[in-house]
């Protein structure tokens, strides 16, 4: 048994609902009991789609356990097929049917659908959301993709996007722009909004662009192996990767390497002078391998910020992180734990966090401005406006939705300079944010500081002590840079053995660290 | 007291045949009710054994996630539970430990079921007697089940209720008990009500607390505050207490039957009721006829969910001027439903379960003005152009009794002057 507060991932059939609701023309028969249907509202109210995901479930009561769950399942099937006429079933149970063991794979071939019924084994009680959208989109493609002649054009699929994912929707749309622009066409896209026909034609593609490792890798290697289809390995998120992409398909497929920048403003957004206060921001990042992954290139290399810590919660892709945190020089934190990564973050002290909606919660307690980088989603991630995060207006928006969270450059400076300003203080908040700002008393002394000092440190082997005018001058220093102060004097003063803060401390460690 | 409502109808529909369904339900399981007991009962603690969809489900019905750490959690079973390569009895005893370890401030945890632990048999109430001597006298482990093969949506508060009850001292004081876990504001309420008319001493049952509890026997009177209380109900039978049946206290009339039942029992005058009741009634009945101008004339339809649906379709029937075409509810318990299906009138359809792509086609021939109806049908209603309320809201709102009766009428006519409003179409 694992205790869980919080978790990054559902139930690997709910991945399968992704992949299923995505699509259309398909049917997905869940052999689950009563409530599981919660999953529905997922897609309905998170994602606000208009059509209830096309999920039938058996829903058993107890009373059916000593009898027949079987016979449910079986009318269940013909009935979901008969009211739906889909070109494919998807057969599965739920965690509480794969207890009573009744097979509907087996069942579903007794039939006699006139349609594929196509089952997953999805083990709940070891695999998670991300395995089970892979692995029902990988059988989806084997059971209905055929060799076909390739496009006598050029053409690619686009393969990963499903229901529920971190903008998917507009990933699509840039990805297919940027293709078009180098002359080349889309095939079909896929699951999001293809057919089962259009997985038998997945084969004419002459490559397949692989959006997303977590959902669609295993369908990948697959098409590659079956219909020697090339799929790429560059995720373009952010303004090298993009370019990298780019040139990883001229590669493949022999064309000039074309992109079109005219709409690409993040570089100079990111030169320009107002944003070197960005410079050296301390970052944390967590969310799924592959997001962390392209977003510390961009967090580094595209915004000038330090990459102090990163991690992701699926094991799937817990080798690309380590091997990415060692190039990063940072710890790689692979774990479903929020509490874990709630600690680390603690720890760190990052003066930004770039997560999942998860860390956002975590920012807003320790008070570090987050933005989102990853599933799992709000519905706050699927804006109504257009809002990619692949490709060049991918790049644009990163820089736009990375910098909104933080005080900005001028006003920085003004609350460093006036910190105790009755309504320009730590408290109130950065002044382009909703919500009325606090007004601080002022003249108010503070409760008078204990005689003795306080124990503020959080680790270290030597006890290391705050001296009340020192603690009071770190109170002094506005709150974005507090956390990065108060641990860069706690290093300062371990490495040197000294056991009292003093003011005299706390500057000499500015001066130590300044850059 | 009822002189100044419509009589009542000359044919409720208690006798009307009830649509019985099985098929599929959407609803959720009883362990959704975790989100709002963990809330009320502040010193209480619960551990869900279940799996991934169980924590999922928590926190996706929770809608938003709750800062901090929530008082509840769930021990996700692992392959290795269902093999019987862990003794799952120990694994339980290990991880309860280590939860209390972190949290001293729990005075009591229950062990909450879930379809996985009822399919593998997993015995919670062994478990919960023998953490509870472990633990004892600073915590207190009870077991109940939440699970979805046996409970539906609030059904959960039902289990979680009925599990508190034999374990209350025995006492033969004569007490009123108020059941239903109640937002704060609306419990003071209706207590303030009740205590100026005199009657006392009165408990509520979840108390905010362990500290606060007392004592049940058969001079116990109990008055019901939520219809979907039934295993509760029996259990405070089995107790000796008493029940006051009574038509649920939503709008100015069910408050009013309802509090008057309970006055009648404590010998309360009728000049006395009128004196403590009369304000509020008319402030009452002016904000609901406010509140329901949208709905005055329209039809309504609901899909079962929260257990509310009848004696909320007599509320808009009676009290806001709305036909109801159908009534679904997941369950019909007639002894403690049958006083609002006397009120409601007969006509609607009466369902019990479900088949829902059966219900969605007799709710979209009916085209009704307004449906009631789970998250995961609203926004698809929606977009056939069916105007909807979705239904979790009646649960997690303040709507019982006189001062919340217009802020209920508000949320059915919300959606629908809505609807009205919205003009999206180029001018000309």
């Amino acid at each position: 048994m694992k205790l869980t507060v919080w978790t990054y991932e559902g139930p690997p059939h709910v991945g399968a609902m992704r992949v299923a609701t995505a699509m259309k023309g398909l049917h997905y028969v869940l052999h689950a009991p009563q409530g599981d249907t919660y999953a529905d509202l997922l897609f309905t109210m998170i994602e606000r789609r208009n059509h209830r995901p096309p999920v039938t479930y058996t829903t058993f009561q107890a009373r059916d356990l000593g009898s027949d769950t079987a016979h449910l399942f079986k009318g269940a099937c013909l009935e979901a097929y008969e009211r739906f006429k889909p070109e494919a079933i998807l057969v599965g149970a739920s965690c509480t049917a794969e207890l009573i063991q009744d097979d509907p794979g087996g069942m579903s071939e007794t039939l006699g659908l006139p349609v594929p019924a196509i089952p997953l084994e999805l083990p709940s009680y070891q695999r998670k959301e991300n395995f089970g959208a892979d692995e029902a989109f990988f059988q989806i493609v084997k059971a209905l993709a055929r060799p076909v002649e390739k496009t006598s054009h050029v053409t690619a699929n686009l393969i990963g996007p499903t229901a529920l994912g971190f903008r998917h929707r507009d990933d699509i749309t840039e990805l297919t722009a940027l293709l078009s622009d180098m002359g080349i066409g889309v095939n079909v896209v896929a699951p999001y909004d293809a057919t089962p026909r259009d997985i038998a034609r997945l084969g004419a593609a002459h490559f397949n662009v692989l959006m997303y490792p977590e959902t669609a890798e295993t369908a990948a290697r697959y098409l590659e192996r079956e219909f020697g289809q090339p799929y790429t390995k560059t995720i373009p998120i952010g303004v090298g990767a993009t370019r990298d992409f780019v040139s990883e398909i001229a590669k493949i497929t022999g064309r000039n390497a074309a992109l079109d920048e005219a709409r690409l403003r993040m570089p100079w957004y990111s030169a320009s002078v107002d944003s070197t206060y960005l410079t050296g921001k301390r970052v944390f990042l967590f969310g799924d391998g592959t997001h962390v992954a392209a977003c510390a290139r961009v967090a580094r290399d595209e915004m000038g910020f330090e990459v102090v810590g990163m991690g992701c919660y699926n094991r799937e892709q817990a080798r690309l992180i380590r091997g990415l945190a060692k190039e990063f020089g940072v710890d790689p934190l692979i774990t479903d734990d929020y509490l874990e990564v709630e600690r680390r973050i603690e720890e760190l002290a990052p003066e930004m966090i770039l997560g999942t909606q998860m860390e956002r919660h975590i920012g807003k307690r320790l008070g570090i401005p987050c933005a989102v980088i990853s599933a799992p989603v709000h519905v706050q991630d699927f804006p109504a406006r257009y809002s990619p995060q692949m490709g060049i207006e991918g790049a644009n928006v990163i820089f736009d939705t990375w910098v909104h969270p933080l005080v900005m450059g001028l006003e920085e400076h003004l609350l460093t300079m006036f910190r105790e300003d009755f309504e320009f203080h730590d408290d109130a908040g950065a002044s382009h944010h909703g919500g009325k700002a606090k007004l601080r008393e002022m003249g108010i002394t503070e409760p008078e500081t204990p005689a003795e000092s306080v124990d503020m440190t959080t680790s270290g082997p030597v006890e290391i002590v705050w001296l009340p005018a020192a603690e009071k001058e770190l109170k002094k220093i506005p709150f974005f840079v507090r956390g990065k102060a108060k641990r860069n004097t706690e290093t300062y003063a371990t490495e040197r053995g000294v056991a009292e803060i003093s003011v005299d401390t706390l500057y000499e460690a500015k001066a130590h660290y300044a850059r | 007291m009822t002189d100044r409502f419509a009589p009542p109808p000359s044919k409720g529909c208690s006798a009307t045949p009830v649509l019985k369904e099985r098929g599929q339900h959407e609803v959720f399981c009883g362990l959704t009710g975790i989100i709002w007991l963990h809330r009320k009962m502040q010193d209480a603690f619960f551990l869900v054994v279940g799996s991934r969809t169980c924590a999922h489900l928590l926190q996706s019905a929770a809608g938003v996630m709750i800062f901090a750490e929530p008082r509840f959690a769930t021990a996700i079973l692992e392959e290795t539970d269902l093999a019987g390569l862990a003794d799952a009895q120990v694994e339980i005893d290990r991880v309860v430990t280590e939860l209390l370890e972190r949290r001293p401030d729990i005075k009591q945890l229950f062990l909450v079921g879930s379809c996985p632990s009822e399919v593998i048999k997993l015995d919670l109430a062994t478990a919960a007697e023998r953490l509870s001597a472990q633990f004892a006298p600073s915590v207190r482990v009870l077991s109940y089940s939440g699970s979805g093969i046996e409970t539906t949506f609030t059904q959960g508060e039902d289990a979680c209720l009925a599990a508190m009850v034999p374990v209350l001292p025995k006492t033969d004081a004569r007490e009123l008990l108020l059941v239903g876990a109640l937002p704060d504001v609306v419990e003071e309420q209706a207590v303030g009500l009740l205590e100026a008319m005199g009657i006392g001493p009165i408990r509520v049952l979840p108390a905010p607390g362990r500290d606060s509890e007392y004592g049940i026997g058969p001079n116990t009177v109990y008055a019901l505050t939520q219809p979907f209380l039934t295993d509760t109900h029996e259990a405070l039978q089995r107790r000796g207490a008493r029940h006051l049946a009574a038509p649920f206290p939503f709008g100015e009339e069910g408050t009013t039957q309802w509090l008057w039942t309970i006055a009648r029992e404590f010998g309360v005058s009728a000049e006395k009721f009128a004196e403590v009741t009369d304000a509020p009634r008319a402030r009452a009945r002016k904000a609901v006829s406010q509140a329901s101008e949208a709905l005055n004339g329209r039809s309504v339809f609901f899909f079962p969910d929260s257990q509310l649906e009848i004696p909320l379709a007599r509320f808009l029937t009676r009290e806001c001027g709305m036909q109801a075409v159908e009534v679904g509810a997941p369950f019909i318990h007639r002894a403690v439903m049958a006083p609002d299906m006397d009120l409601l009138a007969e006509g609607p359809v009466i369902a019990e379960g479900q088949d829902v792509d059966k219900q969605l086609d007799r709710c979209r021939a009916a085209r009704p003005d307004l449906t009631v109806c789970g998250l995961g049908l609203a926004n698809p209603l929606e977009a056939e152009g069916l105007t909807t309320k979705w239904a979790i809201e009646l649960v997690f709102t303040p709507v019982h009794f006189y001062e919340q009766a217009g802020d209920l009428a508000g949320l059915f006519s919300r959606p629908v002057r809505r609807r009205d409003l919205l003009k999206l179409e180029a001018a000309e």
